[in-house]
């Protein structure tokens, strides 16, 4: 926290002394390590490039804290101008009316063109109102990828799999040539709600919340979930598939340790695991199920966009507006995209990472953005659920009480079905 | 802090104060208004001419001691009676996050938090963990305090090296504790293998309840050792001599001398254990979930905290914190009944 403020200070110092005529305006987000850093140097890139505003990064700890801090500043009015929102809040800021300036509403304002087709298909969505209006502002997306151990399936003499079905025939040569066959890092992105998208299945009434906040509720009893959960359960008792809890990192260590064949991460993830991994690595799409008729469509995005919260100057507006331009420009897009491994959200910053043979060099950083990029499902364009985060907890605790063995699959879905639509129910009364 | 003199150590009052105010806000109202028995607790030192100091100080005028009050009052009434008027406040409403509408729901927010039975299921552990830490605490530094009592030699260095810890910050401690208890590399789950127990922290409710208690009574021994170290040594040498005169059993003249002489600081570190086991062992439970609580036993407080600052839902995590006000109140009240009419001060 002192960190942060003494942070604050500084880079506010710095901002008033070199830009005296220019319009300040402030930029919270959640992003720290490398991540964080390549935020400052794309304000330094802004910055630099015009005159008229300044704009000043600073980090609020993690997503969750961001919006928290963001949420506090502005019931006290001191809301920075833009706000960093990941994928599991988007639907407390979006229902927030009045709150933040629609992204779109922001830019034809300033002035600008704004062509919601220049996006990506998986990205459109996701931060956009029921009409398609953009609210928020796609930051750093990321997919659910699956990252392949080379060495472990050259070794078992097999192909990564495409399926799940697949998986289950390559999983007992994989065990036995030495490797754990699967892991994975976040059961609630990878395995429901990007198990909804990858296989077309409908996540929850109303439109996948999209329609209305009243009446909305989750569909996680789903047989199709059930029979997903029931394999991964039987997986781990035949050993094809190691649990190590809800955190991120217990899971993927044995990935980078070169111990596990497959684990299905993010594919923000390229750019630590570059330097991390012990052994030569490739990815693929996450997979799905064969059986379920329609499957294999794109992924939701994950990751955070950016909102520009309300109550501030024409000016500062203005600026913020100019931002987003500057942000969502081929250049920018195709420099963040590399820096960090999140996927490039317009096809101009795609086209241009193609054309500059990037993809030849690395062929994993495009993976993510391919699977966007797969045909859309009537299911698959995003999921719009009010205390959405609470309801991952819900999650979390109950898929760890499948693999502790306290919980039965049915009764763990059961259990975050019934939660879950009561916090559903909640957020309609608060929202209403 | 090594010294060895027999009064070095800070006041068990004063410490108290300054430990009641970093403990939160629904402890205060309740021990802010009890009257610290400072002439009482004096009366144990071997110094009988201090008692005097309990004698009334006259003020030339009426309003004078509250003037001298009014920067505490005010900081009390600032960081403790408002929020905790607030929490009440918003317990009883619906809110959005970004505060554009409040509903009133009268005892809604309350009557969701009772029905749950995961909410049971976190206050059983609360109440289990608080008691395992509290009793595990005290036992241990006690323990240590009488045997470092004892020692001649080097006393000194042994007493710096058991209160070291305690400078450790609760993350900090969670962190290493953490490391510890790594599933990869924890040098202790290597150890317990040994014995076939495969201990997976984050992953296994019970080992998870286990690592936790473990780094909580590590952090919370010194603080013990120090009131108690300083405890056995206000206790008059006269009476030490003459009890070791008509009994030869150290463990029985331990029973029946030392620790009545020690009860006043042993109830003092009850509460504080108490609350320490409630409140501030909130850091290490953060570092050692991970921010990921999933099937892991959390207390009531982080549970306030994830519903709260996490999950945005304002009126549902002010009614958990009343509850747990009301909880802290009843508590103190009961351990100041019940349990101090068997301290005895002199």
């Amino acid at each position: 926290m002192l960190k942060t403020i003494s942070l604050a200070a500084i880079a506010l110092a710095f901002s008033t002394t070199t830009s005296l005529a220019a319009t300040n305006i402030t930029w919270w987000h959640g992003m720290a390590g490398r991540n964080g850093e390549v935020i400052n140097e794309v304000a330094q890139k802004f910055n630099a490039s015009q005159s008229a505003c300044a704009l000043t990064p600073v980090s609020k700890g993690t997503y969750e804290e961001a919006l928290a801090s963001g949420i506090a500043a502005f019931r006290a009015g001191e809301q920075p101008n833009i706000l960093q929102v990941f994928d599991a809040g988007a639907a407390t800021i979006i229902n927030a009316k009045g709150a933040v300036i629609p992204a779109e509403d922001l830019i034809t304002k300033a002035g600008y063109s704004f062509d919601r087709n220049a996006f990506i298909d998986g990205v459109r969505y996701f931060y956009a109102d029921s009409e398609g209006k953009f609210v928020g502002m796609p930051f750093n997306s990321s997919a659910p990828i699956m990252y392949i151990n080379d060495e472990a399936l050259k070794k078992a003499g097999v192909e990564a799999p495409k399926t799940w079905e697949e998986f289950e025939v390559i999983a007992p040569k994989l065990k036995d040539a030495g490797f754990i066959p699967l892991v994975q890092s976040q059961l609630t992105w990878q395995f429901t709600e990007n198990f909804f998208s990858r296989n077309n299945i409908q996540f929850a009434t109303n439109n996948n919340g999209y329609d209305s906040v009243v009446d909305t509720k989750l569909k996680v009893t789903d047989p199709n979930l059930e029979m997903m959960f029931e394999k991964l359960k039987a997986w781990k008792d035949q050993g094809y598939f190691a649990f190590y809890g809800a955190g991120w990192n217990d899971n993927q260590k044995v990935f980078e340790e070169g111990k596990a064949a497959l684990w299905i991460g993010s594919s923000g993830s390229f750019g630590g695991l570059q330097k991390t991994a012990t052994m030569p690595f490739s990815a693929t799409f996450l997979p799905y199920w064969n059986a379920i008729k329609g499957a294999g469509t794109n992924s939701f995005i994950g990751g955070a966009a950016l909102f520009a919260m309300s109550g501030k100057s024409d000016a500062e507006n203005k600026c913020v507006a100019d931002f987003f331009q500057f942000l969502t420009s081929p250049e920018v897009q195709y420099f963040y995209h590399k820096a960090t491994g999140y996927v490039a959200i317009t096809k101009a910053a795609h086209e241009l990472a193609q054309k500059d043979g990037y993809y030849k060099e690395k062929p994993v950083a495009e993976v993510g953005i391919k699977q966007l990029l797969l045909p859309a499902g009537e299911w698959s364009k995003g999921y719009r659920l009010g205390f959405y985060p609470q309801i991952r907890e819900i999650m979390e605790r109950e898929y760890g009480r499948i693999f502790s063995g306290e919980a039965t699959v049915k009764d763990a879905l059961e259990a975050i079905e019934k939660e879950g639509n009561e916090l559903l129910a909640r957020f309609a009364k608060t929202a209403g | 802090m090594s010294e060895a003199s027999p009064s070095p150590w800070p006041s068990p009052r004063a410490r108290g104060e300054g430990n009641a105010a970093d403990n939160g806000a629904s402890l205060l109202p309740a021990m802010a208004g009890r009257r610290w028995p400072a002439g009482r607790m004096r009366g144990r030192f071997k110094d009988q001419g201090r008692q005097a100091a309990a004698k009334r100080v006259q003020f030339a005028s009426p309003f004078l001691p509250y003037l001298f009050l009014a920067p505490q009052l005010a900081i009390i009434f600032v960081f403790f009676y408002w929020p905790s008027v607030q929490a009440i406040q918003s317990s009883f409403y619906l809110e959005d996050p970004f505060g554009f509408g409040s509903t009133f729901v009268g005892l809604t927010n309350y009557a969701d938090v009772l029905k749950s039975t995961e909410y049971f299921g976190i206050a059983r552990f609360t109440a289990i963990f608080t008691a395992l830490v509290t009793f595990f605490a005290l036992a241990i530094g006690l323990l240590l305090a009488v045997k470092a009592d004892g020692v001649i030699r080097g006393n000194a260095a042994y007493k710096t090296l058991l209160i070291w810890v305690y400078a450790i910050a609760p993350p900090v401690a969670g962190l290493i504790g953490m490391m510890f208890f790594n599933q990869h590399i924890g040098p202790l789950v290597e150890f317990a293998r040994w014995f076939g127990w495969d201990i997976k922290v984050g992953l296994d409710y019970f080992d998870t309840a286990f690592a936790m208690i473990v780094v909580a009574v590590w952090k919370q021994i010194p603080y013990n050792f120090i009131f108690f170290l300083s405890g056995l040594q206000g206790i008059p040498v006269s009476v030490r001599e003459a009890a070791a005169i008509d009994c030869r059993s150290e463990l029985r003249r331990f029973w029946t001398i030392i620790l009545p002489l020690l009860a006043p600081t042993a109830f003092f570190l009850l509460i504080i254990n108490v609350t320490y086991a409630l409140f501030d062992t909130f850091g290490i439970i953060d570092v050692m979930v991970k921010d990921k609580a999933a099937n892991n036993p959390i207390t009531l407080v982080y549970k306030v905290y994830m519903d709260g600052f996490r999950g945005n839902d304002l009126g549902g995590s002010s009614a958990q914190s009343v509850i747990l006000m009301l909880i802290v109140l009843v508590l103190t009240v009961f351990q100041f009944r019940f349990i101090e009419r068997r301290v005895h001060y002199n």
